[in-house]
């Protein structure tokens, strides 16, 4: 495979041909917050956090979606992008309730991670507090729809890794919502498997074990590299602590 | 079906056309449908019935003949004499224009419009130059003037690479509303590699108050179809789509009726005119998604999947339609195809201005005496639109503003009505052409007002998949509604230009990047209407009833302080 150079913040590096942008990042060691983003499954480019400018572009790109190119000008923590990166968490934070004091996934969230990580400490638009159910008819897990961003983790990954497709999305715009089947509880779904991988992907609230109380929450995403590994290179064990 | 069989076929039609004394033609378009053409049409008929004129007398149901508002129209052509049309026909008046004009051959005075005036002789029909004369639910009325010629002539005459080379010589660009030229992205699909290729049309029109697409379905969609036949042709297609929005029952009727046609004669299908080229066109009917006219929301939607975007590179002239090159255009550039192959990419950049060839058609809408449907030149200016063809603003009201390209476009305000219309003056005044919408607003219209309107559209319509779009423009909704019910602040005025700028940089598609454009092209020209709102708490045009203002109990110096949006406050409140 070829390798191609470019500039990443003013030092030249090299990358595969066809890797992305943003796993080039990774492998150098730039943070870049992303929310809809996880390694594993297919991008979405969906939430806009991973935005990078690059010369010769008037547009902002996603690095996720972004394939490196030869001689491309890459630049990732500019102050217009710190400045959006906010901006778009504080619309996340008023689309819905994220009321993080009350939250079960408190101190484990990616979203509440993300505004620390970004120094995100108030919302200056309006909230939205819309009117938004639980499914709770799930024997073992719980759907918060007011915590969900809608980063369609759960449905990825319940398509793509388990194969069952239980998750998709209803309605459009501010009014999406994540359904199970054709809008139906959780708990009378007959496709849902309750393997419980939506609910270790879902970086939120949104998705969460069933009885557990707050700040308790805790999710796993290694599951999907050992899934992924013992597929493609039938890879089964890792060493001891790897796991 | 042969180019002989087709030539022969036109002559008869012709004929036949020639062997009746007169002929009614009558607007069975939408808007004149709308307004009651349908009994006009049966008002005329049972009258020709009545008088047993149907051997001498032919009554047709045609498309759009472009004055809307002065609907349902009927076009009286007797042979001999100039045609004649007449507006706003009752039934009453139908039976009337069959007894005095077509018997007697005295003209009905009062429903006359005559034809020379400046809103049909200031127009140049290309795209259109059928619409309102010949029946579009009959093959035999397009093939008579001139249709399928086109396509005959570049399956014999051309190769793909001489199509691609006239349609770029032509200088066409998009009439979906961006202007990429139309003949690269041709050559593009041509050449690049795929085991299939497609082509798809773009009839999913969204924008509030443009109906072009609408019309030219209706009125003339064998043009529509040749056109595809013909990009089929020149990039190696040998399937099409073509996609109607789903509020469009009877376009995409005529279009399904129209297919069958003209498989039937061996003009789409297998071994077209006797050919090797074959070439299928399905009709796929959108669920009415405004989204779904960004080119990769349709082609998933096409794919039957959710109809939302993905990021472009790739782009569909390399991998579309279910991984294979595919060639998207708006109807209205496929509809421009025909005339150049038939008259040449030399008569087709004779019109216009110099990088803006060929006509626009505008669905002109608003505050002008006579809406409708236009297709004009090229670099026109906004003046000739508004107040030669319009016929300027009716009840005395002055012109304030034209907002062109619907939602994502902007407003024009008075001072640059002598821009030529064209791709680059609209983008360097802050609008765009856009598909053609065109709306005329008074003295009476509220701006802040109007850029509430396109946003609450844009915030129902965004399809929810990124960020800034989906939650974007309902934060903007909502900044503008407090603008106008009037319980903003400085600062939120300050908050929405932020925002303004944040969701059009960062937006996924099309429809987020664009749709601040309202408010920012309104904030830069009426900038003072705004502040009116929020500072005085009144609507300079009287639109907005500012009944929210928030009630304070606070000495007068510090209500002042806060409307002023001086920083914090500071001191007793009582």
């Amino acid at each position: 495979m070829s390798v191609v150079t470019l500039t990443v913040n003013d030092e030249l590096v090299s990358a595969q041909e066809g890797q992305s942008l943003l796993s080039l990042l990774e492998e150098l060691g730039i943070q870049i917050p992303t929310l809809c983003h996880l390694e594993g499954l297919s991008e979405r480019g969906g939430c806009r956090l991973c935005l990078v400018e690059v010369e010769g572009s008037n547009r902002l790109l996603a690095s996720c979606v972004t394939p490196v190119q030869e001689g491309m000008v890459v630049r990732t923590h500019s102050d217009r992008l710190l400045k959006y990166r906010r901006m778009i968490l504080e619309l996340l934070f008023a689309e819905r309730n994220h009321v993080c004091a009350v939250c079960v996934m408190n101190g484990h969230c990616e979203l509440q991670d993300q505004a620390v990580n970004l120094g995100m400490d108030h919302v200056r638009y309006p909230y939205l507090n819309p009117d938004l159910p639980v499914d709770a008819s799930h024997e073992r897990f719980v759907l918060d729809h007011n915590r969900c961003i809608l980063c369609t983790r759960c449905v990825r990954v319940c398509d793509e890794i388990e194969g069952a497709h239980v998750w998709d999305v209803m309605g459009r715009g501010v009014n999406s919502r994540i359904i199970a089947d054709l809008n139906q509880p959780w708990g009378t779904s007959q496709s849902c498997t309750s393997c419980g991988k939506c609910v270790q992907v879902c970086p939120t609230g949104a998705l969460t074990t069933r009885g557990v109380t707050v700040a308790e929450m805790e999710k796993q995403h290694d599951f999907l590299r050992w899934i992924l590994d013992g597929r493609n290179k039938k890879q089964w064990h890792y060493p001891a602590g790897e796991q | 079906m042969n180019r002989a069989d087709l030539e022969n076929m036109a002559q008869r039609e012709q004929e036949r056309q020639q062997g009746f004394r007169c002929r009614l033609l009558c607007c069975a378009s939408t808007p004149c449908l709308s307004s009651g053409g349908t009994a006009v049409a049966d008002a005329l008929q049972d009258e020709i019935a009545r008088r047993e004129l149907n051997a001498e007398v032919q009554v047709v149901s045609t498309g759009c003949m472009g004055p809307c508002s002065r609907g349902p129209v009927v076009t009286v052509q007797r042979q001999g004499e100039p045609d004649l049309l007449y507006e706003n026909v009752t039934p009453d008046a139908a039976r009337r224009i069959v007894q005095q004009h077509v018997q007697g051959g005295e003209p009905v005075q009062e429903h006359l419009l005559p034809l020379d005036i400046p809103f049909f002789t200031k127009q140049h029909k290309v795209v259109l130059s059928n619409s309102g004369l010949i029946d579009p639910e009959r093959l035999e009325d397009y093939v008579a003037r001139g249709g399928y010629s086109a396509l005959a002539f570049a399956l014999r005459e051309m190769t793909p690479e001489e199509v691609c080379a006239e349609i770029i010589r032509s200088g066409l660009r998009g009439r979906g509303g961006a202007g990429y030229p139309t003949g690269l992205k041709w050559d593009l699909v041509r050449k690049a590699p795929g085991a299939r290729k497609f082509v798809v049309a773009n009839g999913d029109e969204g924008d509030p108050g443009a109906y072009m697409d609408r019309t030219l379905m209706e009125s003339d969609p064998h043009r529509v179809l040749e056109g595809m036949a013909i990009a089929g042709y020149a990039v190696g297609a040998e399937q099409g789509y073509i996609y109607v929005r789903g509020e469009y029952p009877i376009a995409a009727k005529r279009l399904e009726r129209a297919i069958r046609a003209a498989e039937r004669r061996g003009l789409l299908g297998s071994r077209i005119l006797d050919s090797n080229f074959n070439f299928r066109i399905d009709v796929r009917i959108g669920a009415g998604a405004f989204v779904c006219g960004e080119e990769t929301a349709l082609m998933a939607s096409i794919m039957g999947r959710r109809g939302q975007p993905v990021p472009r590179p790739p782009y569909p002239a390399q991998r579309g339609l279910w991984g294979m090159p595919t060639l998207i255009n708006n109807v209205e550039t496929l509809g421009n195809v025909a005339p150049i192959i038939t008259h040449g990419a030399d008569w087709f950049a004779g019109i216009g201005t110099e990088k803006s060839k060929g006509t626009k058609i505008f669905a002109l809408a608003g505050k002008v005496a006579t809406t409708g449907l236009i297709e004009v030149p090229m670099g026109i200016t906004l003046r000739e639109i508004v107040f030669d063809i319009g016929g300027g603003i009716p009840d005395g009201g002055t012109f304030k503003a034209a907002q062109t390209g619907g939602p994502s476009g902007g407003c024009i305000p008075a001072q640059f009505l002598d821009t030529p219309v064209d791709y680059e003056s609209l983008r360097a005044l802050g609008s765009i052409m856009g598909s053609g919408g065109l709306i005329v607003m008074d003295d009476r219209s509220c701006m802040v007002d109007v850029a509430k309107f396109f946003m609450e559209f844009c915030m129902d319509e965004s399809c929810g998949k990124c960020v800034p779009c989906r939650v974007g423009t309902v934060e903007m909704y909502e900044l503008l509604r407090r603008i106008t019910d009037g319980s903003a602040t400085p600062a939120d005025l300050a908050t929405l230009e932020e925002l303004c700028v944040m969701v059009q940089e960062t937006s996924l598609c099309g429809l987020g990047q664009s749709a601040p454009n309202p408010v920012l092209s309104t904030l830069r020209y009426f900038r003072d209407e705004y502040e009116a709102h929020i500072r005085e708490r009144r609507c300079p045009a009287g639109v907005c009833s500012l009944d929210q203002v928030p009630v304070l109990e606070w000495p007068d110096r510090l209500h002042a302080q806060a409307l002023a949006g001086n920083g914090s406050i500071s001191g007793e409140v009582n």
